[in-house]
């Protein structure tokens, strides 16, 4: 038994990317926006430092200069033209948001206030500049806010705690829909519809220290992934220099874009011999390598030498209360550390997504190396792959990507629903779907997924975290297998249909190993080293042969293959990434 | 920069709060309900879990539901208090799950969901109500769309005066640990007074008469009788009751 429902525009997930592309799509067609979380609850609102754009409000600043900075920071495997785009539109996505009413910190005459971020300078890497746009250290939690507030305006319909566990694809291939798993009921619903926008973030809980909430288990990656879809640029993962020590818990850029510092256990301004003339503001893959060259060479700090100290008690009291009192407030709840006072242990933490479902600057998702289209099928955000990124992202980047590219997105997906027929969907819509679950409920013992999901992420994190190597990822991807066999043993206590959390969980551990898969498999490849993809048996960069992205497919047989596409280049010629 | 400091620090992080503690153990009285399984009842379970001192109760009720009872369930998403989906009631006060530490809750902590809203299943609750509260007060910028090409300006004290609404995260911890709210299904509460006020006193808002006009009404902010649980409760630290307290304040002198 399903529901049925029919639309012209459907949207999977409700975080920046979703609401943003939902106020673009309902303008113009009948949308509606599925989300397995509850409007607002999505990890937008958790991003703390600020958005970029080249407002020049403070200092003088220009829209190429981001641009060069955005290509530089992800070690030239960006594709210049998307890069170009979104730094150019990314001033008038700022004014957009202050219409709507975004609280952003004003200057002394009242224009958006603007600040330091790592990897943003003037003048192609001359010096640090002020571009990034801010509401304290909430501004996810304010663009996140601001975007509801324009969909409860519009009246956007939304389905809340829906899980999509299925793309459906007519003969011909293009987007039929979607199917959706009713938390509340344990329903099945088919959502017919012209265009398909997949908007579901990252898949940062594969690792065992994640700022990632424990819903980012890289659902819509995975679900296009099994219909035939490849994902792109997988093996380039952002680890976040300072996270909470053993916790994960983000503790934002912008502390040292208000001038704190990190130390190592030797007192030492470590980043100065790293990256001279930024310091502590480099790009986060180089001080997440930094801080693990640091501890590598025992010059940990804490008990167990594991850990770099962030340190702000320089800082002025009012910059901590005023302009960073999220990331004080977090060291005081859950290290117990005042750190107008004391020292901050931080570790570095899986952050960010680079890779994910390839698309093009329209957010129209595009196979292969000749990109062709696949008729109806967007996606936008963490979840996507532009590539604006390329090897590692830069801070206030992806917040900025959200609104520029959720916006492109939703707007082309309503264009192409105005001229599209609806495409009958395949025969048994939810067979795929009831399988899955039915395998999941019908076992009456089995595999624990927490375990499984446990051995995961421990594994993820000692394998393929900051630094790899081939033996490492061999040894990965042995695992990984071993998983595989036990998850398809796993077992679900709680037999229920209303809110079987239990159940989607499980679920939520399938897309988990599979977004793993992919990292590993296009990791294993790529024998250089790249941003946020560090090989220690391949420590440069090799453009001659990897000045290319990657593409990793898997097959209704369960194995996977691997293709590579050329990047778009533009005015940057690749240099040596010094800081 | 004094290395005295630096070095006082690590004698004190040692341990207590860098990670390294012992395990210690948690007793959790939680309330469960699940209709499926026994129609209308709700009981109380008990388990005991090990767990570092330094781990959230999240992380505990995790431990439950991930190696003793499956069925439990709870919403949960960031695990750091700011996506605001693990209100409950812990100890009989409004907490976010993912923000109490077990250090300050051993031997034994008592979970229930938050009061006020339908239970649904074991701690989640209906949130349409509270959602719809929210929606009654015009959640968003008002303004005649005579904006200019680049940004408003806007002053940082005028910036600053609603400020300390902002932060809300509509976690209802305010709205469900309010007396008159658990009393009368009608008061739209304070959460959703919080998110009229984050607006009403927005230098660019022009729908701040509409919205005072809304919550004057038998279901606005005259039901507040100012026992400060909202405040209480709040986990970002909102100084709602004196939010409310501007808005009853508009109202009466017609000024804002």
């Amino acid at each position: 038994m399903s529901i049925t429902h029919t639309y012209d525009a459907v949207i999977v997930g409700a975080g920046g990317a979703g609401l943003r592309a939902a106020i673009e799509a309902s303008d113009r067609v009948k949308t509606a926006v599925i989300s397995k979380l509850y409007p607002t609850r999505s990890h937008t609102g958790t991003a703390q430092g600020g958005v970029c754009a080249a407002l020049a409000n403070v200092e003088e600043d220009s829209p190429e200069w981001h641009a060069f900075d955005t290509v530089k920071g992800g070690d030239y495997l960006v594709d210049q033209p998307a890069a170009l785009l979104m730094c150019e539109e990314a001033v008038d996505a700022i004014y957009e948001l202050e219409h709507w009413g975004l609280p952003f910190n004003r200057t002394p005459d009242g224009k958006i206030d603007q600040r330091r971020f790592g990897g943003h300078t003037r003048n192609h890497g001359e010096a640090p500049v002020k571009r990034a746009c801010y509401a304290a250290d909430r501004t996810g939690h304010m663009i996140l806010q601001t975007l509801y507030q324009q969909c409860v305006k519009r009246d956007v319909r939304f389905f809340n705690e829906f899980y999509v566990f299925d793309l459906l694809r007519a003969d011909d291939g293009s987007t039929a829909g979607v199917v959706a798993y009713e938390l509340a009921t344990g329903e099945l619903h088919v959502f017919r519809s012209k265009s398909v926008l997949f908007a579901t973030g990252g898949s940062g809980r594969t690792y065992k220290v994640s700022s990632n909430a424990h819903t980012l288990t890289g659902d819509g990656q995975a679900v296009v992934w099994r219909r035939g879809i490849p994902l792109e640029d997988m093996e380039f993962f952002q680890f976040h220099p300072t996270g909470v020590y053993k916790m994960g818990i983000l503790l934002s850029e912008a502390v040292r874009g208000e001038g704190g510092i990190l130390l190592n256990g030797e007192n030492e301004r470590f980043m100065e011999r790293y990256a001279p003339t930024v310091k502590d503001l480099a790009p986060r893959d180089m001080v997440s390598r930094a801080i693990y060259q640091e501890i590598k060479e025992g010059r940990g700090a804490g008990p167990h030498k594991d850990a770099v100290w962030l340190d702000v008690r320089h800082l002025p009291r009012d910059v901590i209360e005023e302009k960073l009192p999220d990331v004080t407030e977090f060291a005081r709840v859950y290290l117990n550390v005042e750190p107008t006072r004391e020292l901050v242990p931080i570790q570095p933490t899986a952050h960010y997504a680079m890779g994910g479902i390839p698309t093009d600057v329209d957010g129209r998702v595009v196979i292969g190396p000749e990109e062709t289209h696949v008729p109806g099928l967007y996606a936008a955000g963490e979840c996507a792959c532009v590539s604006v990124h390329g090897a590692n992202r830069l801070g206030t980047n992806s917040l900025l990507d959200i609104v520029v590219f959720g916006r492109r997105g939703g707007k082309d997906m309503a264009e192409f629903a105005m001229q599209a027929d609806l495409p009958a969907p395949p025969e048994r819509p939810t067979a795929f779907v009831q399988e899955m679950v039915g395998g999941l409920l019908d076992r009456p013992e089995g595999a624990n997924a927490a375990d499984i999901r446990t051995e995961l992420q421990d594994s993820m994190f000692d394998l393929a975290f900051v630094v790899r190597t081939q033996t490492g990822l061999e040894k990965m991807q042995e695992i990984l297998a071993g998983l595989r066999e036990r998850y398809e043993r796993v077992y679900v206590q709680d037999q229920g249909k209303m809110y079987n959390t239990e159940l989607t969980e499980a679920v939520e551990l399938g897309f988990l190993l599979d977004n793993a898969e992919a990292l590993v498999a296009a990791a294993l490849a790529r024998d250089e080293s790249r941003g946020g993809h560090y090989r220690e048996d391949h420590p440069l960069r090799d453009d001659a042969n990897w000045l290319k992205h990657s593409l990793v497919y898997k097959h209704p047989d369960g194995s996977l293959s691997l293709e590579f596409k050329p990047v778009k280049m533009g005015p940057y010629v690749p240099m040596e990434r010094k800081y | 920069m004094a290395r005295e400091t630096v070095g006082e620090v690590l004698e004190t992080s040692d341990g207590r709060r860098a990670g390294a503690s012992e395990r210690v153990s948690l007793t959790l009285k939680i309330r469960r309900y699940n209709p499926e399984l026994r129609g209308d009842e709700s009981w109380w379970d008990e388990f005991t879990i090990e767990a570092e001192p330094n781990d959230r109760l999240l992380d505990a009720l995790h431990t439950v539901k991930w190696y003793h009872d499956g069925t439990l369930a709870l919403r949960r998403s960031c695990a750091h208090g700011i996506c605001g989906s693990d209100a409950l009631m812990v100890n009989g006060a409004n907490r976010l799950a993912c923000k109490v530490l077990v250090r300050d809750l051993v031997p034994r902590v008592t979970v229930e969901p938050i009061r006020g809203l339908p239970v649904l299943k074991d701690l989640i609750v209906d949130m349409e109500p509270f959602f719809e509260g929210y929606r009654s007060v015009l959640p968003y910028l008002i303004d005649d769309g005579s904006e200019p090409d680049r940004e408003r300006y806007q002053s940082p004290e005028d910036r600053h005066r609603f400020d300390d609404t902002t932060k809300c995260i509509l976690c209802a911890c305010c709205t469900t640990s309010c007396p008159i709210f658990w009393g009368d299904g009608e008061y739209v509460g304070p959460a959703a007074i919080v998110n009229a006020h984050r607006f009403i006193y927005d230098s660019r808002d022009q729908g701040g008469r509409e919205r005072l006009k809304i919550l004057s009404e038998k279901t606005g902010v005259f039901r507040c009788r100012t026992t400060f649980n909202c405040t209480e409760a709040c986990p970002r630290g909102i100084e709602v009751t004196k939010a409310i307290q501007d808005v009853k304040r508009s109202i009466l002198f017609d000024r804002f």
